[in-house]
């Protein structure tokens, strides 16, 4: 360079950085509408980015935050019924100590049911009416005397059995809200007496609504001491587990529960415990964020090809001007950073319009669904920055054709 | 004093069948303060000649030394270069950016030859005032008559204080009125000590010029002076 300067004598030309962005920024003003139009796309594609991004990111940190606090202590174990009657059971009722110890458990509660289709016959009293049928079908569960707390229920009337009760195998039973209604029963302090087939006995108490989604059968269930159940109704070995757990201990009380209860053969057992936080959050992330990633992409390139487009006919527009630079004294790669500065000046309005309309949408989506909005600092900042790269990428080619032009040529195109 | 333009023996071949010889043995001295007019009809090279004047075509043959250095051999950077710094443009539709306005305008004669930015706008005020048209700093091209516009883009071509005007039929898209006031400002610029080159194919401004070059068939001979002397003026409008 030095020594062609010292030849010619003349400085080779050169164009300021700030000449060179006021060019660019005029050329973009010339048609408002058609950069708008241009710039659309982009913001489409870095938009969808941005919104299918945030709103991911928000959705799993919300599933993380706001993870049900009830369904994240529940486990509910099923035991495998024995394959004889004869054989010992699975499990073994005195084996829910060893598993009320483990930390994190707050409630244990077993049962033994009546299987579905041979539910005990159920009357409130000995009346023959030949008009009515008083006898009522119903599941009954030998329990534990824990099972208000482990199903997460209450007494409306009366009082739960006790290990007392349990003890001495009395023949007492607590009544399920539905199971009463269907009964007749409302009041227990006359100590009525219902008749599972055949047997009396004295209802002490009845539930309040059942907390647990998974243990709604017991609203319209009799439950009997399991002692007495076993004794009197050949209800059989524990079936169900019922396990409320401290927040957050769910999993891994479902992985301990197996080998707490039943030793020797963990597999007996099948848990049913509440989806990991974690493998959900990225389960919602795959399934909404994947296909809306894609749209995003399309968008982009689409953006890309308007901006290539674009900016190719604003060249062959302006070839006349660029003669007319190049007449000037403006070099091929002066002519060539012009365009190339417009398109990408083009791409990254549309990144941070994009941008800006991305983080909006996370926003209101976030505030319709009552979450908090997460987002990532470097996604709102990438955003633009992608969108400049977009529109560089796509005035490469443009820019090259109009760097390309023969001066002579260019002066005798459209003025 | 070094001529500002020495072309000898210049030729330009054309590739086509046959091959145009759009110049031939072409010799033309300019000097400092010259004002030249190369008159010829369509077809005779003066596009060609023009363009190799102007540094944005080579000649396949001869040389063509500006103020002294020879162009032919230069590269494409360098005459780039030279043709910002050294050259003046005036073209017959003359190549304003209609959304720019007259200010900008002019300044773009300016935006790649290193002028300094500080000055530029008063440099630019400076040749506005010369052609007339100092008071018109605002107005975008659209708004200007032809003889306005054409004197916009005369005084784009002066920021840059060329060693040569070259003007390649100033006056085409022009009315007689517009027509004068344009020759009459390169009258005045001539005056000022500017070297004026204008290719024309109308009798009428050639004759304005201190010399007079007839092209045709790329062949250039000189029109003697004593010519001009019997020819009278055409009447001048009062825009000056």
């Amino acid at each position: 360079m030095i020594g062609r300067r010292r030849l010619s004598g003349i400085p080779i030309s050169r164009l300021d950085a700030r000449d060179l962005a006021g060019e660019a920024l005029a050329g973009i003003g010339v048609r408002p509408a058609r950069t708008a139009l241009t710039v659309l796309a982009t913001v489409l594609g870095i938009g969808t980015l941005v919104t299918t991004l945030g709103v991911s990111a928000t959705a799993g940190n919300q599933i993380a935050g706001r993870f049900d606090a009830v369904t994240a202590t529940e486990v509910t174990v099923d035991v495998a019924v024995p394959a004889s009657p004869d054989s010992p059971p699975a499990v073994r009722w005195e084996a829910l100590d060893d598993l009320s110890r483990l930390n994190g458990v707050t409630a244990v509660a077993a049962y033994a049911k009546t299987a579905a289709g041979s539910e005990a016959s159920v009357r409130a009293n000995t009346v023959r009416d030949p008009e009515r049928v008083l006898d009522r079908a119903l599941p009954v569960a030998g329990s534990t005397a824990t099972l208000p707390d482990a199903a997460r229920t209450g007494i409306a009337l009366g009082r739960f059995f006790d290990a007392g009760h349990i003890a001495r195998r009395d023949r007492v039973a607590v009544l399920g809200a539905q199971a009463a209604e269907q009964l007749g029963l409302s009041r227990v302090d006359n100590q009525p007496a219902v008749f599972v087939a055949g047997t009396p006995f004295v209802v002490i108490g009845i539930l309040a609504p059942i907390g647990r989604a998974d243990q709604q059968i017991l609203a319209g269930s009799v439950i009997v001491p399991f002692t007495t159940g076993d004794e009197t109704l050949h209800l059989g070995p524990l079936a169900t587990v019922v396990i409320t757990t401290a927040l957050g201990a769910a999993p891994l009380i479902a992985q301990q529960a197996p080998a707490a209860l039943s030793p020797n053969d963990p597999a007996v057992v099948q848990v049913h415990a509440p989806p990991d936080p974690a493998g959900l959050r990225t389960g919602v992330a795959d399934d909404v964020s994947g296909l809306l990633l894609i749209l995003g992409v399309v968008s982009l390139v689409v953006g890309a090809l308007g901006i290539a487009n674009v900016t190719l006919v604003t060249v062959i527009e302006r070839t006349a001007e660029i003669g007319l630079r190049r007449a000037l004294g403006a070099r091929r790669r002066h002519i060539a950073a012009q365009f190339l500065l417009e398109s990408t000046a083009v791409g990254l309005l549309g990144g941070i319009a994009g941008a800006s309309t991305g983080i909006v949408a996370v926003v209101v989506i976030s505030v319709a669904r009552d979450w908090t909005p997460v987002l990532d600092v470097r996604l709102a900042a990438g955003a633009p920055l992608a969108g400049a790269l977009v529109g560089l990428l796509a005035g490469l080619y443009p820019a090259l054709r109009a760097a390309r032009m023969q001066p002579v040529d260019a002066l005798r195109g459209p003025a | 004093m070094t001529d500002i333009i020495n072309l000898a023996g210049v030729s330009r071949m054309f590739a086509s069948d046959p091959p145009v010889a759009a110049l031939t043995d072409v010799n033309l001295r300019v000097r400092p303060g010259d004002y030249v007019s190369i008159v010829g009809p369509s077809g005779s090279g003066k596009s060609t000649l023009l363009n190799i004047l102007g540094l944005l075509d080579l000649p396949d043959s001869g040389t063509y030394h500006l103020e002294g250095r020879e162009t032919t051999r230069l590269d494409d950077v360098t005459r780039t270069a030279l043709r910002g710094a050294r050259l003046g443009f005036v073209f017959q539709s003359f190549h304003l950016l209609a959304h720019r306005d007259v200010m900008e305008n002019v300044m773009l004669g300016d935006l790649y030859t290193g002028g300094r930015r500080r000055d530029r706008r008063e440099r630019a005020t400076a040749a506005l005032d010369r052609v007339g048209m100092g008071h018109r700093l605002h107005f975008r091209p659209g708004h200007l008559s032809g003889g306005e516009r054409q004197r916009v883009a005369i005084a784009r071509a002066l920021i840059g204080t060329p060693a040569l005007l070259l003007c390649d039929e100033p006056t085409g898209n022009l009315d007689s009125v517009n027509t004068a006031a344009v020759l009459d400002l390169f009258d005045d610029l001539r005056a000022a000590g500017t070297t004026l080159v204008v290719i024309t194919h109308d009798e009428t401004v050639s004759r304005r010029a201190g010399r007079r070059v007839r092209i045709a068939d790329g062949r250039l001979t000189e029109i003697p002076v004593a010519a001009e002397v019997t020819v009278p003026l055409p009447v001048l409008g009062g825009t000056r």
